[in-house]
């Protein structure tokens, strides 16, 4: 078996050479494809530290991938439109610059991830799945009855959003974006994992009542651990928005949030590269599956089912030897 | 008293009807083991959760260092200087000896919300850390993973944890319970050092050491606690040998 670290830079040098293959050879649809699943695996990327480091079962992370969503859509309308997001106390207005609606993305599901986790940490287990869930149902609801940015029929936008000295229109150079910021964050959550941080965070998941005695407060490790969670899932849902040019409410639904769920399990619990294999895989299977038949969820229940009974670990564990945290 | 580091005054918890502790007081003074010991039911797992933190009583009064702690949480107590060890293991399993060490010294220096050093490179937790798991013996087994650690050793582990907390005072649960014994030899013989760094309140089971170890003891019974002495006093204590010994040194 190979080790972990080596298996992930496959896996890293395998997206990046798909998208460039299908560059060379005029395919745009599957560099957008490819694009997706790098999205979708910074999403994955985000609750994996809050469900795999930290034990903290989300069930609502959609609601930080639709405030991602949202908070594009919202700036990119106005600045499509040309009206002001508000004028009292003071102006503001919209904006189609890319790194200015990440900024306001990860503001704006670190803060709603910091409100939901103050309140939804105070329960665990079943109980914390149920209250995320219930926030993030809240989120959707809210989204659909607000007429203003579209309600049920969600937001368009026509032009994707700029980025200084790239065309994001080219299919190729948008993918370049998403997956340098996916190298980023998973750097920066490798090193977070192996930090002081991550020390605790980790023991904490594993024995509360340790970190406790030795005088370190749990509930502010996990508070933490799912803010910054929120932030990473908030930057994909930017990234997915534009990715499609168009929000809706699917954003915040349940099965956003269960689909999340599924690209860890798939890839590996806790593991670096979980997520990115998950959704590389469901991508591919929702593609080819999907192909077949409307009903290939099916297929992804077996294969779920295969991966949860037979390989815990997720793909990434039957495939590579475990790597230690700590060494 | 002065020189008490922990003075446990009047307190008394109650679940339901059953009385867990009844008017308990209690203290430990610099330099000592004060054992603490008891049949099974006797509260003594109720009366050190609420030194600990765990559980709140329903009436008195902890002083640990002059301060009253009968309010703070677990955390804070242990930030103040308790460092306990668990009847129970209570460790995080997927840790190796080293990694749960490392996080005794993370609690004690602090600074947990570093998100971007790799925290085993730090020289100053390790150098803590690596001296602690030395002192308890474990040195050969550094980088085991907990969970494939004996009964015995996981006992010395926690001990090790204590230990990088630098308490003002140990709290110990039970800690020879599961040890052979060459295990419970070694360790009491660390424990009777041990106590000129901090004072031990010592919950055992294992009369032996108990005996070997206590500068006091005191016995609980039915949540309340009917003598406190030294060794020989609480031998020749006749309520506690009907009470407690009687039935095992008869």
């Amino acid at each position: 078996m190979i080790s972990e670290r080596f298996f992930n830079y496959i896996v890293a040098l395998l997206i990046l050479g798909t998208a460039l293959v299908a560059w060379v050879m005029d395919e745009p649809f599957l560099i957008t494809l490819t694009t997706k699943a790098v999205i979708l695996a910074l999403a994955g990327v985000g609750l994996n530290l809050a469900l795999g480091q930290g034990g903290l079962i989300s069930l609502g992370h959609a609601a930080f991938f639709g405030l991602g969503g949202y908070a594009m859509g919202v700036l990119a309308s106005h600045a499509q439109t040309f009206t002001p997001l508000m004028e009292a106390p003071f102006l503001i207005v919209g904006t189609n610059s890319m790194p200015v609606i990440w900024l306001v993305a990860i503001v704006a599901s670190s803060l709603c991830a910091f409100v939901i986790g103050l309140l939804s940490l105070r329960t665990s287990g079943v109980y914390f799945i149920m209250v995320t869930l219930a926030f993030g149902q809240m989120l959707y609801y809210f989204s659909i009855s607000w007429p203003a940015y579209g309600g049920e029929d969600g937001l368009s936008i026509y032009v994707r959003n700029s980025f200084p000295g790239l065309n994001t229109l080219d299919p190729i150079q948008f993918f370049g974006i998403c997956f340098a910021i996916l190298m980023l964050v998973i750097y920066g959550v490798s090193r977070l994992t192996h930090s002081p941080f991550g020390l605790a965070l980790n023991g904490a998941r594993q024995n509360a009542q340790r970190v406790h005695t030795v005088g370190l407060n749990p509930f502010k490790l996990q508070l933490a651990a799912f803010t910054i969670s929120g932030a990473i899932t908030g930057l994909a849902g930017a990234l997915f928005a534009d990715l499609n040019r168009f929000v809706s409410p699917t954003m915040f639904s349940w099965q956003t949030s269960g689909e999340i769920m599924i690209f860890i399990i798939l890839g590996g619990v806790a593991r670096l590269y979980g997520p990115v294999v998950g959704a590389a895989l469901f991508i591919l299977l929702e593609h080819w599956l999907g192909g077949l038949s409307d009903f290939w969820h099916v297929y992804l229940g077996i294969i779920l089912l295969c991966v949860v009974l037979f390989a815990r670990g997720g793909l990434i564990g039957a495939l590579a030897k475990k790597e230690r945290a700590h060494v | 008293m002065s020189d008490a580091v922990l003075n446990i005054l009047n307190i008394s918890k109650s679940f339901g009807a059953l009385k867990a502790s009844d008017d308990v007081t209690l203290d430990v003074r610099a330099g000592e083991i004060h054992a603490l010991i008891g049949p099974n039911g006797a509260g003594k797992s109720t009366l050190i959760a609420q030194i600990a933190g765990k559980l709140k009583p329903d009436t008195g009064k902890i002083d640990l260092l002059g301060m009253d702690v009968t309010r703070m949480s677990i955390a804070e107590r242990a930030n103040l200087g308790l460092g306990r060890t668990f009847q129970i293991s209570e460790l995080a399993m997927a840790y190796t000896v080293l990694e749960n060490v490392m996080l005794g010294a993370l609690g004690k220096r602090g600074g947990a919300f570093r998100f971007f050093k790799p925290v085993m490179k730090d020289a100053e937790l390790r150098e803590r850390a690596e001296s602690a798991i030395e002192r308890v013996g474990l040195s050969q087994h550094m980088n085991k993973v907990t969970s494939e650690l004996s009964h015995g050793q996981r006992r010395q582990l926690e001990v090790a944890v204590a230990l990088t907390l630098e308490p003002k005072i140990f709290l110990m649960d039970e800690p020879m319970a599961g040890m052979g014994a060459e295990g419970s030899k070694m360790l009491t013989s660390f424990l009777d050092e041990l106590r000129g760094q901090a004072p031990i309140l010592l919950v055992e089971h294992d009369m032996d050491a108990v005996f070997a170890l206590a500068d006091r003891i005191s016995v609980l019974v039915y949540g309340k606690v009917i003598a406190t002495g030294s060794v020989d006093y609480i031998r020749n204590h006749d309520e506690v040998r009907r009470a407690y010994l009687g039935e095992e040194a008869a």
